[in-house]
């Protein structure tokens, strides 16, 4: 079965999802979409690393990410200009500067398209392996952190006062991250990981009660999505990356549709009742 | 009522030898050059009440979060308790409204409760209908509330609470200062308070810093209220006002029409006249002292470089 590319991409597809979506909800929670997106677009810089030192590409687009999300947090810290301001200039010179130490590097031939949009022909058996065993390690550190991450995400304050170490789970958060990126990138493509990270979230919100279910549904999501998205990309030989990107906003626009979204979060305030 | 507040803040509630949870020496913190808060010395006893008063900008919450290892210390020393469990209501607390938080699910923040114990904290501060309410919908006040049971479901040995009833209405505000003066009492817990609300909080209180940017002055309530930095701090007036002390902007007219500090007349005053709590404004004119009601007498918070 697995020697069909098609099935290849479709489990590979759904192992990214599934671990996208609890670490998605947090970075909506902690509105850190720009944050992601700019760990994302250091992965070419990543990608071309490994090409010119001949490494390991996970490794290297892994490392480079966790180095970049580092800088960020240093420079925050020295409060010169606004984080947003940062992330703009981070993000993008990270991505051209790895646009231009791929075009230097001319005897290697790259697939770039590949690279920036994802690309389901170029899934192997061993990436499966790489996505489902870096995606349990992955739902397995946020089921462990699960409290001290949303206890965090709440009030850094109030979870420092009460005995967690939000410094300690703010850099799991960011290994986490980084890791997904690393495995997502062959299938949604540099450009679009946080698209997956966020839309799924987002349209989970509407039918979440809680922050865990929330992290439940938006990982069922996105496996939709991708679902959806690969099929989408097979019959109209569209790149896989934009296609899956384009299923989850069908899925968040249909959320926003009244009648499929009231639920209990929903319900009118108790505003008022107390006397 | 906590409003009688020489009453029931008489010496004997002192801790004496009680358990010493957290103590500072000489404690400071310093931004950009500049100390927020220095040289802060004080110390918080097992069933002990402590109020840092101030005015804005005095460090009251950078000095609470300072005791509570939230900021480090830059200078001077801190000691807590061994493995001290706290329970904490900050001054603010942004909640992103994508997340779907229930005041149920906002008790185990920090760690797991059951059912009763949720149920009973919840019913201490009034508010055991809103459990399954989503935290954005509360109002200010509920919201206080929630933060308070929180805090208090955990069983902390120390609580510190940083304008905990911000947004309560009058009468929810006295009952909400006794609430924490009955948990005190019931458990033996610490408490560190931050308040400039200086009539209610004065009354509930073991000990009262008098805090900008370094500890003015410190005492029961009594002497506090009596000391010369407490009246440079707050005004003239303070000292007179002793453990009262209450602001306005506006007259009451004896025809029951309001005389605004601009000169201009109304029939009523405003939700944002000086000092009015809630939609209940008019309460705390039933004070038995109210004769010390300076009215138009514009001082305290505003008057920190005195």
């Amino acid at each position: 079965m697995l020697d069909d590319f098609f099935i290849r991409a479709l489990i590979a597809g759904v192992g990214v999802a599934l671990t996208a979506g609890p670490l998605g909800c947090f970075v909506v929670w902690r509105r850190m979409a720009y944050f992601g997106d700019t760990m994302a677009h250091s992965a070419l810089l990543g990608v071309a690393l490994s090409l010119f030192f001949e490494v390991n590409l996970l490794i290297s687009v892994f490392g480079v990410a966790v180095l970049v999300s580092a800088m960020l947090l240093l420079l925050q810290r020295r409060q010169s200009l606004s984080a947003d301001a940062l992330l703009g200039i981070l993000s993008h010179s990270a991505l051209a500067i790895g646009l231009v130490l791929v075009a230097f590097m001319t005897w290697v031939r790259i697939d770039l398209i590949a690279f920036l949009f994802g690309d389901i022909l170029a899934v192997t058996p061993a990436d499966i392996a790489l996505i489902w065993g870096g995606g349990a390690v992955v739902v397995a550190a946020i089921v462990w952190l699960w409290r001290p991450l949303v206890a965090s995400t709440v009030s850094e304050d109030v979870a420092e006062a009460e005995g967690m170490n939000p410094a300690r789970t703010k850099l799991f958060f960011m290994l986490l991250m980084a890791l997904v990126i690393a495995i997502a990138m062959k299938i949604v493509g540099i450009m679009l990981i946080t698209a997956l990270l966020i839309i799924p979230a987002a349209t989970a919100r509407r039918f979440s009660a809680s922050p865990e279910w929330m992290a439940v549904f938006a990982s069922l999501i996105g496996a939709a999505a991708v679902i959806g998205g690969l099929f989408g990309s097979l019959t109209y030989d569209t790149p896989s990356g934009p296609s899956i990107v384009v299923a989850a906003l069908l899925f968040f626009i249909l959320s926003l549709v009244p009648a499929f979204g009231r639920t209990t979060s929903e319900r009118p305030a108790n505003k008022g009742v107390r006397g | 009522m906590l409003m009688n507040s020489r009453a029931s803040s008489a010496p004997g509630k002192q801790a004496g030898e009680a358990e010493t949870l957290v103590s500072l020496e000489n404690a400071g913190i310093r931004r950009d050059g500049r100390w927020l808060v220095r040289g802060v010395d004080f110390s918080i006893a097992r069933g002990e009440v402590v109020t840092l008063i101030g005015p804005n900008g005095a460090g009251k919450s950078t000095t609470a979060k300072m005791a509570i290892g939230v900021l480090k210390t830059d200078e001077g020393k801190i000691t807590r308790a061994k493995s001290l469990r706290i329970g904490y209501v900050p001054q603010k607390l942004a909640i992103d409204w994508t997340m779907p938080l229930t005041v149920r699910r906002l008790m185990t923040l920090t760690g797991p409760l059951n059912e009763a114990e949720t149920t009973s904290a919840l019913e201490a501060t009034g508010i055991p209908h809103l459990a399954g309410s989503e935290v954005r919908h509360l109002s200010g006040g509920e919201f206080q509330r929630a933060l308070l049971a929180r805090a208090i479901a955990r069983k902390p040995d120390l609580m510190v609470l940083d304008e905990p009833v911000q947004g309560v209405d009058f009468a929810g505000e006295a009952a909400l200062y006794d609430l924490i003066r009955t948990i005190r009492n019931a458990t033996g817990c610490g408490i560190l308070m931050i308040s400039h609300d200086l009539h209610m909080v004065m009354a509930g209180t073991d000990t009262v810093i008098c805090l900008n940017g370094h500890v003015c002055c410190r005492g029961t309530p009594e002497v506090v209220s009596q000391s010369s930095d407490y009246a440079k701090l707050f005004g003239g007036n303070a000292r007179a006002l002793a453990v009262y002390n209450h602001h306005h902007d506006h007259t009451h007219l004896p025809d029951g029409r309001v005389r605004h500090a601009d000169g201009s007349i109304t029939e009523h005053c405003h939700p944002d006249d000086g000092h009015h709590h809630g939609d209940q404004g008019h309460d705390h004119h039933r004070h038995d002292d109210h004769a010390h009601h300076h009215h138009g007498a514009h001082e305290g918070e505003g008057s920190r470089h005195a």
